[in-house]
């Protein structure tokens, strides 16, 4: 074996079944991967009949995969912001003080996300068609912050946890006032708990789809073009490389907030 | 940094209060009024939910009891209980038990499938490995949904990478034989009950392998080893003390396969054949027919369900396993 351990050795249908499962989780993005360069443009034949680097130069010159791509990064900027500001302060709120009904807001917070995904999604719509207001780029921002909220709330309250009581008290014995306090000691504290909350958050708004079916009426972020190309494909390979690049763009934050987590008992993202 | 003690009850000598700024000072009245500050923190969150979300939900709850004007075409905004008769009808409750039994067949099997990797990873992986199994864990958890589900079009797609793989093994028949079966088959695997399950399951499966693998973390060494100690041989040791303990976690990871399974509309609308999923018919009733209130009353069969799932896994210890 090539690691040093001091586990007894895995039965052999146990390690055969882990690895099953661990090849059945990602042998599904190679694939897109291969499907980005296939010169098939009518099927998905496998294997590809040749290979070809055409489609990346295809898909970048397409107007609408670039309005999509721009709407999606304007939401998810806005409610990362909103989630940001909500989250830390609904984290602060319970971590500092016990009041009633302080167990409630994680139950309120996280309902979004518990609940199946359409429930957020027909309740925003039915809002809307009861104050008959007009779908934009707002509506989507109120649909995507409502469950990114928690995900920061969850980071930074765990951070809070983490790191005591015991620094803030020893500021303000020294004489600092309560701003001084966030600036210089709560801030850099939880600052990493930010970046891993916010980019989390991020990632859950670019991907978003079934909430915002219902809160984007004709607007088409990333993940809304994606799901038409589903349903009714225009040009196949176009979303193949599509496909490959939104993969890489959520891979990144995730593997970052990971890195940034890891060291802690709270490891991001482990509560989607 | 000021020297002067902020924290004092009342600062005593004029000095003290003239050299304070702003901030010193509304830090200083903050602190002494600790429900204002409280209120400062929690008005902002809890407004925007009070406002936006629960006032959604109970603009849904509202829209349930409207009903659509046939002739019309517009809502008639007055309490009836025509819309939840138009509901329970035998068709919809079609809807509803496929819907229900599709999201039951996927929890069972995600369980059974992240069980091993979860035991595995917990027990037997070396320190160096856990963190990759881990992350290769939280990976697929976290990338694109959509992606995802678009990558099981490619693999099961009647010229794709599975039929390609049959028909390697010389084992077209079989897939043939599975694609006749009532109910699951279809005329392909991406137009098929079959390939949907497939696709549902691999999709939540993260979900379930992060509770258990928490649940099995948690569990004491020194209680597997006391039962090796009185007799127990490994089996009844699994049975009997581990399942016990990981219970919790199982059915903390049902809730999410379960209730994503339930509320997705994406997967049957991609690859499905025509038969409708809870999903599907609230997106169809609210877009097309633009009958927000059927599609309300709709969504209260997944509502009621999840808090009777929900109520239940409280009981069996669900939620300290999250």
């Amino acid at each position: 074996m090539p690691f040093k351990s001091n586990h007894p050795r895995a039965p052999f249908g146990l390690s055969l079944a882990a690895l099953g499962v661990i090849f059945f989780l990602h042998c599904p993005f190679s694939i897109i991967l291969l499907y980005a360069f296939t010169t098939d443009d009518r099927a998905f034949t496998f294997p590809p009949p040749g290979l070809t680097l055409e489609w990346f130069g295809v898909a970048w010159n397409r107007p609408d995969v670039w309005r999509a791509l721009t709407l999606s990064a304007q939401v998810a900027t806005i409610a990362t912001g909103v989630a940001l500001i909500l989250g830390t302060l609904a984290a602060a709120a319970v971590y500092r003080s016990r009041f009633f009904g302080r167990d409630a807001i994680s139950f309120l917070l996280v309902l979004p996300l518990a609940l199946p995904g359409i429930v957020t999604g027909i309740a925003l719509r039915s809002a809307l068609s009861l104050f008959d207001l007009p779908f934009s780029f707002w509506t989507i921002v109120i649909g995507h912050a409502t469950f990114c909220v928690v995900v920061v709330y969850n980071n930074v309250l765990a951070r809070f946890r983490r790191t005591g009581r015991s620094q803030i008290e020893a500021s303000m014995d020294l004489g600092a006032n309560g701003f001084q306090t966030l600036r210089h000691i709560i801030l850099p504290e939880i600052a990493t708990a930010l970046l891993a909350g916010g980019m989390l958050a991020f990632a859950l708004s670019f991907d978003e789809v079934i909430v915002t079916t219902f809160t984007a009426g004709q607007q088409q972020t990333l993940p809304i073009w994606i799901f038409s190309q589903l349903t009714r494909p225009r040009q196949r390979p176009v979303t193949n490389v599509v496909a490959v690049f939104v993969i890489a763009l959520t891979t990144i934050p995730i593997l970052w907030a990971y890195r940034l987590t890891r060291d802690t008992s709270e490891t991001a993202g482990g509560g989607k | 940094m000021q020297t002067t003690n902020s924290l004092s009850p009342t600062p005593t000598t004029g000095e003290a209060t003239r050299t304070t700024s702003f901030g010193q000072r509304l830090s200083t009245f903050l602190y002494f009024r600790p429900t204002l500050l409280l209120l400062l923190l929690l008005g902002p969150p809890l407004l925007a939910y009070g406002i936006f979300y629960l006032g959604s939900l109970a603009t849904l709850l509202i829209q349930s009891f409207f009903r659509l004007d046939d002739f019309t075409g517009r809502v008639v905004r007055e309490f009836t209980l025509a819309t939840y008769a138009d509901l329970f009808t035998p068709a919809n409750m079609d809807i509803v038990i496929r819907t229900v039994g599709m999201a039951a067949a996927v929890t069972v099997t995600a369980a059974l499938l992240a069980f091993p990797l979860a035991y595995y990873a917990v027990r037997y992986a070396p320190a160096q490995l856990k963190p990759l199994l881990y992350l290769a864990v939280l990976l697929p958890l976290w990338s694109s949904y959509l992606v995802r589900v678009y990558s099981w079009r490619l693999i099961l797609a009647k010229e794709g990478i599975i039929s390609w793989a049959f028909s390697l093994l010389n084992l077209n028949w079989l897939l043939d034989d599975l694609l006749s079966l009532p109910v699951v088959g279809g005329p392909s695997l991406t137009v098929s009950m079959l390939g949907m399950f497939i696709v549902f399951v691999y999709i939540w499966l993260p979900y379930m392998i992060l509770p258990i693998y928490a649940a099995l973390e948690r569990v004491p060494k020194s209680l597997l080893e006391a039962s090796g100690d009185l007799g127990g041989r490994p089996f009844h040791t699994f049975r009997w003390i581990t399942l016990p303990l990981v219970f919790p976690g199982v059915v903390a990871g049902s809730i999410f396969t379960f209730s994503l399974t339930m509320g997705d509309f994406i997967v049957p609308s991609a690859l499905g054949n025509s038969s409708f999923f809870i999903g599907q018919a609230v997106l169809s009733h609210q877009g097309t027919s633009g009958n927000i209130p059927l599609a309300a009353a709709f969504t209260m069969i997944p509502i009621a369900i999840m808090a009777v799932y929900l109520l239940t896994a409280k009981r069996l210890g669900a939620f300290d396993a999250l």
